[in-house]
């Protein structure tokens, strides 16, 4: 256990850590100091203490008002699409060929989404679902639903949920077929000796299987979910009013629509926060997650 | 020394930002320093899972700033006492986790 470590090889971090400290240190430290102060431009800064951060944190206030709002925007848009995706992805891997030339032919269908780039997502929806000349929203009006997602919240947010779905369960899919890939046929056999029904193979086998990989898909997804900028921006533009409004769109409402570089700093740095406490609980798990497997399947 | 404070002055600084800075910068030198003198292996405390002092510190740290967030939000902008809580909360972290 105990191997002698050389740490002179950290020297050879050097040439990262002098490009994260530029692309990433030297920014948070310049977004640390703007949110304690106010400016009017011209780079003259005024002390304001943690004024912002009360501010922040204070619903009866604007700023506190807007910022948790797009919180709960954001978490029930992530609580929403977790919903959907997971089980939908579960359902895709599990009907998804495992041997033939199908494979790989439904690997490249399954990938497609995931290989578009956010902004072209955002147009190609934005498209689809115009009621004018929009496949989907021209289509939906003309069967008799009302259906117009730059004027009516709830459809606005249908169209992001969806769109989400269609770019996203790919993943889950594709993370569930490689864990159900990995079951060895015994499993399968033992089961077929046994009688169990499909449904017990699911829940005794696959399901307890998967169950790393679903934690990783469900981590992914629930981070990514939380700083989701582009698509939205580009479908719906945060509107109609505020409707779609998430974190990140507020943001930039905020630092470069109304340049209030103070209260935006504050509220990006309560952000980072919460995005950094759940990165670490991912990191944590998915280092950790490994180790402890073998002792449960023994105890299961 | 004027020509620094001249390029550094789009970064905005304030002396109490700077303190902060320092603080951090101090703690990650120190535990470094220390992890070269008195190396140590990771151990399993209330969390379950493998920690090294790295980690408790990182823990410690983000532990604080919510604790002084949610002080700031729940009970004021006087963070005197929240820092003391943090203190506790550090002495926590470095025995059980």
């Amino acid at each position: 256990m105990d191997k002698p470590l050389n740490n002179r090889a950290w020297w050879l971090v050097a040439p990262v850590f002098l490009i994260v400290a530029f692309s990433a240190i030297v920014p948070i430290m310049t977004v640390v100091n703007y949110s304690v102060q106010d400016t009017f431009g011209n780079n003259q800064f005024f002390w304001n203490g943690l004024g912002w951060f009360q501010e922040l944190l204070d619903p009866s206030t604007e700023l506190g008002g807007r910022f948790f709002d797009a919180l709960w925007r954001n978490l029930m848009f992530s609580a929403i699409i977790l919903a959907i995706e997971v089980p939908l992805g579960i359902l895709v891997a599990l009907s998804m060929p495992r041997e033939g030339w199908k494979v790989a032919a439904t690997l490249v269908v399954m990938a497609l989404p995931l290989l578009i780039p956010w902004n072209v997502v955002g147009t190609i929806w934005q498209v689809f679902a115009r009621a004018d000349i929009g496949l989907a929203g021209w289509g939906l009006n003309a069967l008799g639903i009302p259906y117009n997602f730059t004027g009516d919240p709830l459809a606005a947010w249908i169209t992001i949920v969806v769109m989400d779905v269609w770019h996203w369960t790919s993943l889950v899919a594709l993370l569930c077929y490689a864990g159900l890939k990995s079951i060895p046929d015994a499993y399968y056999q033992a089961a077929r000796i046994d009688g169990a029904s499909r449904w017990a193979i699911f829940t005794t086998i696959q399901l307890p299987k998967m169950n790393r990989v679903l934690l990783i898909a469900v981590l992914l997804r629930f981070m990514d979910s939380f700083m989701i900028y582009t698509e939205p921006f580009v479908l719906t533009g945060g509107g109609p009013g505020n409707a779609t409004t998430f974190l990140s769109i507020d943001l930039v409402k905020l630092a470069l629509g109304q340049f209030d570089l103070g209260k935006a700093a504050a509220m990006s740095l309560v952000y980072n926060l919460i995005v950094l406490a759940v990165c670490w609980v991912f990191y944590t798990v998915m280092t950790h997650a490994g180790s402890e497997r073998p002792q449960r399947e023994i105890a299961g | 020394m004027d020509s620094i404070s001249e390029n550094l002055a789009w970064m905005a600084w304030t002396w109490q930002t700077g303190l902060f800075f320092a603080v951090i910068a101090t703690l990650l030198i120190l535990f470094t320093l220390l992890g070269v003198w008195r190396p140590e292996r990771a151990r399993v405390g209330v969390l379950g899972i493998p920690t090294t002092r790295g980690d408790r510190l990182f823990i410690t740290l983000l532990g604080s700033a919510f604790i002084n967030l949610a002080w700031l939000g729940l009970v004021g902008p006087d963070l005197g006492w929240a820092l003391a809580l943090c203190l506790v909360y550090a002495l926590a972290v470095f025995r059980l986790v």
